[in-house]
Order: structure tokens, then C-alpha cells, then sequence
């Protein structure tokens, strides 16, 4: 530009245009790590192939089959109100245990002790042994007024009820807490200017907070429901012909055990599997107005990892 | 009655705890005022601030907004704690703008406008939008009305701040250090905006660190410290020749 020495800005002038073209660093260890996982998935896929007991035939057979079919959309049914009654009863919780009334919030905090306390499967089975303690189920006024309805337990409480009843009511305690932390992740201020504006706190909540404690609430939530498809397996105990009771149903006719769960982690993967990119694409819409980078899902990093740009690639 | 004063505090205290944050405040601002509160952090005006809309319970004296005791009843010489639904009927009626905006990050301009309005005063919908339209065209946003505030200057959200307040068609503004997360090159525009208020006429409670801006638009200005009010009247008196040596002290401090 002028007369002044500027040995710095020559130098970058001259050259900058340039592609730089540097030998890259060589990386052998990824080379060695990546023959060892090659090695042990050239093991393992050669077994499965070679090995007849896998019984492939067999599951081909079987994947498509009418019961395990039945079972999967059995297996569906309970995940998606399983959830549906954990999410209601999440938000209710949750809300509950920020309550100013101390014994409001004590009973949210009570129900989230004790349903995360103790496990599903003694839950599940708790359900369905309900009859046992109290024999029939009756609506009208407590402590000994007249009965308007009652019935046997045993009668209402089928498998299905008390899996229901223990699925949900469980999943409630887990989103409780996930809701929870939405809530508290939302500014405080926000509230206030609802407040300020003459909105009372149930308008507060709906309109304002729980929109915006959306995108901390919907990541958890989707692994919930993951989770929650597998879980239902458990229901099995009860004799609830879900996906994996159907199949024991099977084997323990024809003695297949391997092929027949071999088939039922088919189906859970291939459903996991769909859930994954609906939790991808909720994520998104629910990121709106917020110019934070959301974190990697699994569906992305495979993504990533299968079709890699430059930098995470092996040299 | 026609002189009815539209804030009216007297001998108010407010504690957090045992810290006592107000320890007796006596104030009027009349019908069409300007009040700038001034004073060192800590000396109690954003929590006095937050007491005329009733976001802070007072823990003694009285409180008045146009005539009515704020957040109780009173009936023969007892007090009634207002109901929550009575309580937000009040505050739709005073207009607050926070120091951080506070705008509802997952809606528009346009949408955090019409919010209150709709939910609130139950406004038809479109003519809400009408009337949005025309308070963010007033404070200059004509432009931004679909734009969420994540991608909005501080000024700019700060003016979508106060038209959503206006919205509610509001008889009394508060402004709590509305120009103090501001980048200095933003604090004329929110500035000029609250200028306009007050040559409108609005009732207006503004806590400031911004003295040229009290000198300028402030009919009273009053200065804080420690949780009473140590001087107030009009601005060339407090401002220009303070008569008590703390407000001598700070004015030194933040005119230097």
C-alpha cells in the first residue's frame, strides 16, 4: 500500500494464495487398532455363518411368522401407552414436586422415592399378584359408605392391566425427574415477565415454561422410550404374550431356543433402530429459536463415522 | 381524588431472610410522572421496583397503585391476601421491562407481543396483531417482527421488551436498569424509546445508572442507599446540588 516496510504482510502476500499441500501426519496405531477390529469381526461373522447351530433357516422362518408378528405389535401397544401414561403422569409429577404446598410436593417426592426404588419386575409382578390384597376393587364413598360399583380384581387385573399399571406408573417416576430438570433449565426471568404481564402460573407453565423446557425434556425422553420398548420384554413373567413371551412360547415347543431370540433381537434393533431417527428429527423441531448446537444422536454419529469429511478419517 | 397519586409507598421494609433489603420507604409518583430511582447496587431499588407489581412480598407498610393496595385487601383494620387470579388482573394494568429482557426465547417478535394480550385480555387475534404490529413499528422493529430473539441485538430486544409491555395497554411503567446489559453503543436507542414514553405522557418508575438520561426526562429523581431513601426532588436539586453527603459521595463516584 505505502513506502512502509512491512516484511510480515509481504511474505503472507506472496504466498497465501496457495493450497498448502504438507504431508500429513501418519497415525499408526489407528492402523494396527483398526486390522485388530477387523480381525475379531472376520471371527465372529465366519463362526455365525459356519456355526449350523445359529440356525439361520430357522429364523428366517420364524421373523415373519403370524405369533412373533403378534407379539411385536403386542410389544408396540405397551410401549406406546406404557409412555404415553408415564409422560402425562411426568408432567403432573413434576410439576407437583415444585409446588409451594409442602405436602404436595412431598407426595411428588414420595412417588418418585418409591417408584424408583424398587424394581420393575417386582413391580410388574406386584401388579399382577394385586388381587391377593385386595380381592375386589369397589368405587363409592371411603371408610365403609355405600359402594356405587365393585368388582373381582382378578377380573380387571388381566396381564395386560398389570403391566400397564406397572410400566407406566414407573416410567412416570423417571420422566418426573426429566421433566423436572426441563422446568428448572428454564431462565427464572422468563416467569417473571409471564408473571408481570398479569399471567397466573398455570398460564405461566403452559404457555411459557414448558414450551421452552421442550428441547431439555425431548432428548431424555426419546432414550425413555427406547429403554421402554426393552423393558416391556420383563412383561414376559406375567405370561403376557408380548414379543419375547411369544417366542419362549415357540421354543419351548420346538427346543429352538438361539434362532428364536435371535428373531426377537432382530425385531428390538430394527424398532430401536426407527425410534432413534424419530428422536433426530423431534430434536430438531423442538431446537426452534435456540441458536445452541444440539449434541450428536447415535443416528448422526453413525452417519458421521460411515461417510466421514476429512477430519475423521484414517491416514 | 383528582390529585390521587399513582404509586404510593409508605414505611415499606422487605427482608430476604435476615437481610433487610428495605427498611422503610416513603414515595409518591404522581399521574404522568417520571420518578429515576438512582443509587449504589445493593441500596434496594430493583427489590422496591419488584414490590409495586407485588414480585416481592412486602413485609411491612403500605403499598398503593393508583388508589388500590397492592397484593392485599383490606376490610375494616384487617389485611386479606389478594388471590393469585386477583393478584395477575393487577399486574396486567403495570407494564415491567427487566434488566435481561426476559423475552419468550421460543417466539417471535411478533408472537411475544401478542401474547399477553391474547391469553390475558383475551384480544381477537388479529387485532392483536394489528396493534403489535404498530408498537414494534413505534420502537423502530417494523422489520423484525418475525425474528426470534436469539437473533436480535440487545437494544433491539430490549425495545421488543417494552412494546410487549405497552401491549397490555398499561397506566404505570416500570423499568428496572433497563439500559445496563447493554452494549454502550446500544443504550441511545432503548434510551430514546423510553423518551418518547414519557413525552406521551406515561407514568413511568425507571431505575437507572444512566444520569444524564434522569437529568434530561426525570421530573423526580430519588436516590437510594442502604434500604431508605436518602434525598429526592427534581433533578437539578438531587442531581445538581445534593444536599447529603452520601449522595454527594456517589454522584462523585459516578460523574468522575
Amino acid at each position: 500500500m505505502s513506502a512502509a516496510p512491512a516484511p510480515a504482510g509481504d511474505r503472507a502476500g506472496a504466498v497465501s494464495s496457495e493450497e498448502i499441500t504438507a504431508v500429513p501426519v501418519r497415525h499408526p496405531g489407528r492402523w494396527v487398532a483398526g486390522a485388530v477390529i477387523a480381525l475379531v469381526v472376520a471371527i465372529v461373522v465366519h463362526s455365525a455363518v459356519t456355526n449350523p447351530r445359529f440356525g439361520w433357516s430357522t429364523v428366517g422362518d420364524y421373523l415373519f411368522s403370524h405369533r412373533i408378528i403378534h407379539g411385536l405389535l403386542l410389544t408396540l401397544l405397551l410401549t406406546v401407552v406404557a409412555m404415553a401414561i408415564g409422560i402425562v403422569l411426568g408432567v403432573l409429577i413434576a410439576v407437583m414436586r415444585l409446588s409451594p404446598n409442602p405436602l404436595v410436593s412431598g407426595f411428588g417426592g414420595f412417588y418418585v422415592w418409591f417408584l424408583r426404588g424398587t424394581p420393575v419386575l417386582v413391580q410388574i409382578l406386584f401388579w399382577f399378584f394385586i388381587s391377593a390384597l385386595y380381592p375386589t376393587i369397589s368405587i363409592g364413598i371411603p371408610f365403609g359408605g355405600p359402594e356405587a360399583f365393585h368388582f373381582g380384581a382378578n377380573a380387571v387385573i388381566t396381564p395386560f392391566v398389570a403391566a400397564i399399571l406397572a410400566l407406566g406408573l414407573n416410567e412416570g417416576a423417571y420422566m418426573a425427574e426429566i421433566v423436572r430438570a426441563g422446568i428448572l433449565s428454564v431462565d427464572e426471568g422468563q416467569g417473571e415477565a409471564a408473571q408481570s404481564l398479569g399471567m397466573t402460573r398455570l398460564q405461566t407453565m403452559r404457555r411459557i415454561v414448558l414450551p421452552q423446557a421442550m428441547r431439555v425434556i425431548v432428548p431424555p425422553t426419546g432414550n425413555e422410550t427406547i429403554s421402554m420398548l426393552k423393558t416391556t420384554s420383563l412383561v414376559s413373567v406375567v405370561a403376557y404374550t408380548e414379543l419375547l413371551y411369544s417366542a419362549q412360547l415357540i421354543y419351548s415347543v420346538n427346543y429352538q431356543q438361539i434362532p428364536l431370540l435371535i428373531v426377537v433381537s432382530i425385531w428390538y434393533l430394527v424398532v430401536t433402530t426407527i425410534l432413534s431417527i424419530g428422536q433426530y428429527f423431534l430434536e430438531r423441531r423442538f431446537g426452534r429459536g435456540s441458536s445452541r448446537t444440539q449434541r450428536e444422536t447415535l443416528v448422526q454419529r453413525v452417519w458421521r463415522y460411515a461417510f466421514p469429511r476429512h477430519e475423521g478419517g484414517m491416514t | 381524588m383528582s390529585t390521587q397519586p399513582m404509586v404510593k409507598a409508605e414505611g415499606i421494609h422487605k427482608r430476604f431472610g435476615r437481610l433487610e433489603v428495605l427498611r422503610g420507604i416513603d414515595l409518591t409518583v404522581q399521574a404522568g410522572e417520571v420518578t429515576c430511582l438512582i443509587g449504589p447496587s445493593g441500596s434496594g431499588k430493583s427489590t422496591f421496583l419488584r414490590c409495586i407489581n407485588h414480585l416481592e412480598k412486602i413485609q411491612a407498610g403500605r403499598l398503593w397503585v393508583d388508589g388500590e393496595l397492592v397484593g392485599y385487601r383490606q376490610q375494616g383494620d384487617r389485611l386479606y391476601e389478594l388471590k393469585e387470579s386477583e393478584v395477575a388482573r393487577k399486574r396486567a394494568e403495570i407494564g415491567m421491562v427487566f434488566q435481561h429482557f426476559n423475552l419468550f426465547g421460543h417466539m417471535t417478535a411478533l408472537q411475544n407481543v401478542i401474547e399477553a394480550p391474547c391469553l390475558v385480555k383475551r384480544a381477537k387475534r388479529g387485532e392483536a396483531i394489528t396493534r403489535a404490529t404498530e408498537l414494534l413499528g413505534r420502537v423502530g422493529l417494523a422489520e423484525k417482527l418475525h425474528v426470534y430473539p436469539s437473533q436480535l441485538s440487545g437494544g433491539q430486544k430490549q425495545r421488543v421488551a417494552i412494546a410487549r409491555a405497552l401491549a397490555m395497554e398499561p397506566k404505570l411503567m416500570l423499568f428496572d436498569e433497563p439500559t445496563s446489559a447493554l452494549d454502550p453503543e446500544l443504550v441511545g436507542e432503548v434510551l430514546d424509546v423510553i423518551k418518547g414514553l414519557a413525552a406521551d405522557g406515561m407514568t413511568m418508575l425507571v431505575v437507572t445508572h444512566e444520569m444524564g438520561f434522569a437529568r434530561e426526562v426525570a421530573d423526580t429523581v430519588v436516590f437510594m442507599d442502604d434500604g431508605v431513601v436518602v434525598e429526592s426532588g427534581p433533578p437539578e436539586a438531587v442531581l445538581g446540588n445534593p444536599q447529603h453527603a452520601r449522595t454527594q459521595d456517589f454522584l462523585g463516584k459516578v460523574l468522575a
